[in-house]
């Protein structure tokens, strides 16, 4: 074991940053981790060696996260960069590689800030070269500045229409918006849009990209259904049906989108409580308001615990950390809760527009429900069909199904058909998905070579017996 | 009484659904008997699934040989026996020496299974086992092989055995645990939450759990419970087709067709049979890790995707139990110490002879569970100091 810390916190997004300042500011010793070659998190990737063109086409959120950086950079945080975690123990001992090399540290209270992940968008032809998520694109963009053309945006979020702006502002405007939203999808979404409106600032917003979008004349096609990528070495088409009528787009890249899912391979790891959210369609670590999990040592914060957006995960980083320090004993119960209250208020405000954003944009039928010849696990190319006839085999869960057709079973390690799995199954067998449950997950959480794993320990000479 | 609940009778209950249970019921039905097997999780969900899948006669404890011998047999035409190949590929086990001790130790051992009357194990020298294992280190100097063996495919023999069974008509009860188990008249009357089978005769196949059957059944069985760790990498080219283990330090080394390689070998992490649950260690993991990369230096960049353990039961001395219990009609399977996959289609078939026959067709007697009853009162509840911790 090389160090302890009083707090590990695992995500330099702006949950992990505001997490581990504030622990800094209540003199915790804190150690932040995060496998990016700088801070930042998806939202603001990067953003300390972003250049000015980049920057313009990013938008002046993305400029926001810079003053976090700078922060982090002043405090007394142990930023250890370029590090990515592939084990966490029950008892806080973080293990994890960097330039292959492993080490083991230990936190006395751990703040997982690991964020999201893009949902799985399994649609005809969604595995072909060519075609990946906007989160995959957007990474090009903010990391190497590559912009993707001839591009149609497929799916549904707001993710969708800030990077289709963003294609716009780099001068390589997508040829369609095709979008699984639905007339219905708005018109239950309504209902929400009262208490939405307390966080109208984000609405404005939202609104003002399609507004961009509008302008630049990039075609929009709401309720699209039917969608199939096609090509044969890699993507040279998109087809779907919309307002009746069929469809057919020659394009170089689709990007798709479906929303994003907490990541929950770590939480998932630790043996966490999770529970299914019907509105998000996703699953989720159980917390109290304080980010505190069902585990002593550990709290949650941004959206890895739920998905709330960057503001909303900069506050729980706070209020994790506040809880961090409290655990600990570095300050009291009732201070941790003086100082946490006005957060916590901030937070519920920019929380109100969730429920409108939820309804609005729900992932469609045809991702939630997968037709039978669709690929679910790119690794092992299990179609949803198999995993159907594994369910009329007697197969009630997704570690069973491992045994019927090796779903989950390749390098990815069922990040991208986890979910999916779960709600076919929850589907065919009448079950809930919390009975159902996902894929039990264990370290290493990102594949490692032997060598890194061996590094761990200096190989004892083998005893020679006399 | 619960309205979902039922009744069955059976001429022989089997507790426990791994491939002893499995490979018991098959064998019984096949002559005819009327057979239900009960299972608290799902059958093969433990030991059975989470193995290595190694096919081995090589290094066999030399009580059990016969036996391995006997199942080696069988898996050669596991197909006419299954109407499955289990995915079993038969090449070759190696295990390896990279110092002169241990090539006479395992010339020794060669010795030792040619004196009681076997001849599968024999030495193969440095140059014949890098044309048989190309990916080698230079390091080991030569080995002791038997061609024949191999692995198979774990799930797919589960969901054979399971598929087969069915198809005889034995009947399985899945998703609740043996609570109680009494006597009524010559019958043994075994309880779950929702089942009540009553049957003349009762096999304790329950693998990690057999102890806590066998006390039960008033036989206090020193196993311990463990939780030998597996890892495996993502696909690699093609590189080797058999097994290769090491002579002085715990390695179980192999590729399999779709080219993942997989790499265990007697390292465990924590045990917890209550929960079903196990906890990896590391460090364990680290050794098996560095040992796999010196013995085979292609893998010092291989990736490792998953990692696992599974429980086991372990006997003092590291062969199985198997034979009648203290009462009548009782018998115990189980407790085969990490290397009960290759066994299984003959301890069914040997299982069967005892309930049927009342004799097993191959030596057993070094199996049986009295060999742990020194001292024993009349009710055979005694068991040996020593073992009891
Ligand atoms: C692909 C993608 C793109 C997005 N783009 C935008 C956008 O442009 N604008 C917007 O408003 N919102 C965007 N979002 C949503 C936005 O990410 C969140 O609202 C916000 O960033 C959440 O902050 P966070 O701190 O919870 O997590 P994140 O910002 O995601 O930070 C999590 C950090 O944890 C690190 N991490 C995760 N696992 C490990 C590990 N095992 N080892 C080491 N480090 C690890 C990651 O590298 C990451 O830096 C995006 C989301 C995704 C998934
Ligand atoms: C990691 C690992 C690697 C291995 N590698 C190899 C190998 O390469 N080669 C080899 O030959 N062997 C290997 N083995 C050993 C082999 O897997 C086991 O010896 C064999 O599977 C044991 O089968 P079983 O039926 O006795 O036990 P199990 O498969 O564990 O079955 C016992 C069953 O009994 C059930 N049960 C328990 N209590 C109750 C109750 N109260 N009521 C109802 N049901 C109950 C359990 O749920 C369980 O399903 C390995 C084992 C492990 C763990």
């Amino acid at each position: 074991m090389n160090d302890q810390f009083d707090i590990i916190v695992i995500g330099a997004g702006p949950a992990g940053i505001s997490a581990a300042l504030e622990a800094d500011h209540h003199g915790a010793s804190v150690c932040l981790l995060d496998e990016q070659a700088s801070a930042g998190g998806q939202i603001y990737r990067n953003v300390s060696q972003s250049t000015p063109a980049r920057t313009k086409v990013l938008g002046s959120d993305y400029l926001k996260g810079e003053q976090l950086v700078r922060d982090l950079r002043n405090s007394g945080v142990v930023h250890r960069t370029g590090v990515t975690v592939w084990k966490v123990g029950q008892d806080g001992t973080i293990a994890y590689s960097k330039e292959e090399f492993a080490t083991q540290i230990k936190g006395r209270h751990v703040i997982i800030a690991n964020g999201a992940t893009e949902r799985s968008t399994p649609l005809p032809g969604w595995t072909k070269p060519g075609a990946m998520t906007v989160g995959a694109a957007q990474i090009l963009m903010k990391s190497a500045g590559i912009v993707p053309t001839n591009a149609v945006l497929i799916g549904s979020g707001p993710l969708l229409y800030l990077v289709a702006q963003q294609l716009v502002t780099a001068g390589a405007p997508p040829k369609a918006l095709v979008e699984t939203q639905t007339k219905t999808d708005l018109l239950r979404a309504t209902r929400h849009l009262v208490p939405a409106l307390k966080g109208w600032k984000q609405l404005a917003k939202g609104l003002q990209l399609i507004a961009a979008i509008r302008m630049a004349g990039v075609p929009r096609f709401t309720g699209a259904t039917n969608i199939a990528i096609h090509g044969d070495e890699k993507v040279d088409r998109v087809s779907f049906e919309a307002n009746g009528k069929n469809h057919s787009i020659q394009v170089t890249s689709a990007l798709l989108h479906q929303g994003v899912v907490p990541n929950t391979q770590i939480t998932r790891s630790i043996g966490l409580k999770h529970i299914y959210s019907g509105q998000q369609h996703c699953f989720h670590p159980v917390t109290d308001l304080f980010g505190q999990s069902s585990n002593i040592v550990f709290s949650i914060a941004g959206d890895g615990a739920g998905i709330g957006g960057a503001k909303v995960a900069a506050l729980s980083g706070k209020i994790s950390a506040l809880n961090a320090v409290c655990q600990i004993g570095k300050i009291p119960k009732s201070k941790c809760e003086t100082l946490a209250a006005p957060i916590l208020k901030k937070r519920s405000a920019e929380l109100a527009i969730r429920p409108f954003l939820d309804a609005a944009y729900p992932p469609p039928a045809d991702v939630l429900r997968p037709a039978d010849e669709t690929i679910i696990c790119r690794c092992e190319e299990v179609t949803a069909g198999n995993i159907r006839r594994f369910a009329s085999l007697g197969c009630k869960g997704p570690n069973q199904a491992k045994s019927f057709g090796r779903p989950g079973m390749g390098p990815c390690q069922g990040r991208y058909c986890g979910l999916t799995v779960t709600q076919i199954l929850a589907q065919e067998t009448k079950q809930s998905h919390d009975v159902v449950g996902a894929y039990r997950i264990r370290a290493p959480l990102k594949p490692i070579t032997l060598k890194e794993l061996a590094s761990l320990e200096t190989p004892k000479e083998p005893e020679t017996v006399k | 009484m619960n309205p979902e609940s039922s009744s069955t009778t059976a001429e022989t209950v089997i507790i426990g659904g791994g491939l002893h249970g499995l490979s018991t019921a098959l064998h019984l039905a096949m002559r005819g008997m009327k057979v239900v097997v009960l299972e608290k999780d799902r059958v093969g969900r433990h030991a059975s699934s989470a193995n290595a899948g190694g096919v081995r006669r090589l290094g066999r404890a030399l009580p059990e040989v016969p036996l391995s011998v006997a199942s080696a047999k069988i898996w050669q035409d596991i197909s006419d026996l299954l109407d499955d190949d289990c995915g079993f590929v038969s090449s070759y086990q190696v295990k390896l020496a990279d110092t002169d001790i241990h090539l006479d130790q395992l010339r020794d051992r060669a010795k030792q299974v040619r004196a009681i009357g076997f001849e599968h194990e024999e030495m193969i020298d440095q140059q014949t086992l890098r044309d048989l294992v190309p990916a080698v280190s230079k390091e080991c100097i030569g080995a002791l092989a038997v061609k024949g063996d191999g692995f198979a495919n774990p799930f797919q023999t589960v969901r054979a055995f399971y598929t087969k069974c069915v198809d005889l008509g034995v009947v399985f009860h899945q998703g609740h645990g043996v609570e109680t188990i009494t006597r009524f008249a010559d019958d043994w009357v075994v309880r779950t939450a929702k089942h009540t089978v009553t049957a003349r005769n009762l096999v304790n196949c329950s693998g990690a759990w057999g102890g806590k059957i066998a006390a039960m059944l008033g036989d206090h069985l020193p196993i311990e419970v463990r939780a030998p760790m597996l890892m495996i990498t993502e696909k690699m080219p093609h590189f080797m087709d058999g097994v290769a283990g090491a002579q002085g330090i715990p390695l179980s080394f192999k590729q399999f067709p779709n080219g993942t390689v997989l790499i265990g070998g007697g390292n465990v992490g924590q045990a917890y049979p209550e929960t079903n649950e196990t906890a990896l260690d590391y460090q364990g993991l680290a050794l098996s890790a560095a040992t796999a990369w010196r013995y085979f230096p292609i893998m010092e960049n291989a990736k490792i995707v998953r990692c696992w353990a599974g429980l086991e039961g372990f006997m003092p001395d590291n062969i199985p139990v198997i034979g009648k219990g203290y009462q009548d009609n009782v018998f115990h399977s189980f407790g085969y110490s990490a290397h009960g996959y290759q066994m299984a289609p003959i301890c069914g078939k040997i299982l069967s002879e005892l309930i049927i026959d009342q004799e097993a067709s191959l030596p057993i007697d070094a199996f049986d569970p009295a060999r742990f009853r020194k001292n024993s009162r009349e009710n055979g509840s005694e068991t040996l100091e020593k073992f009891a911790s």
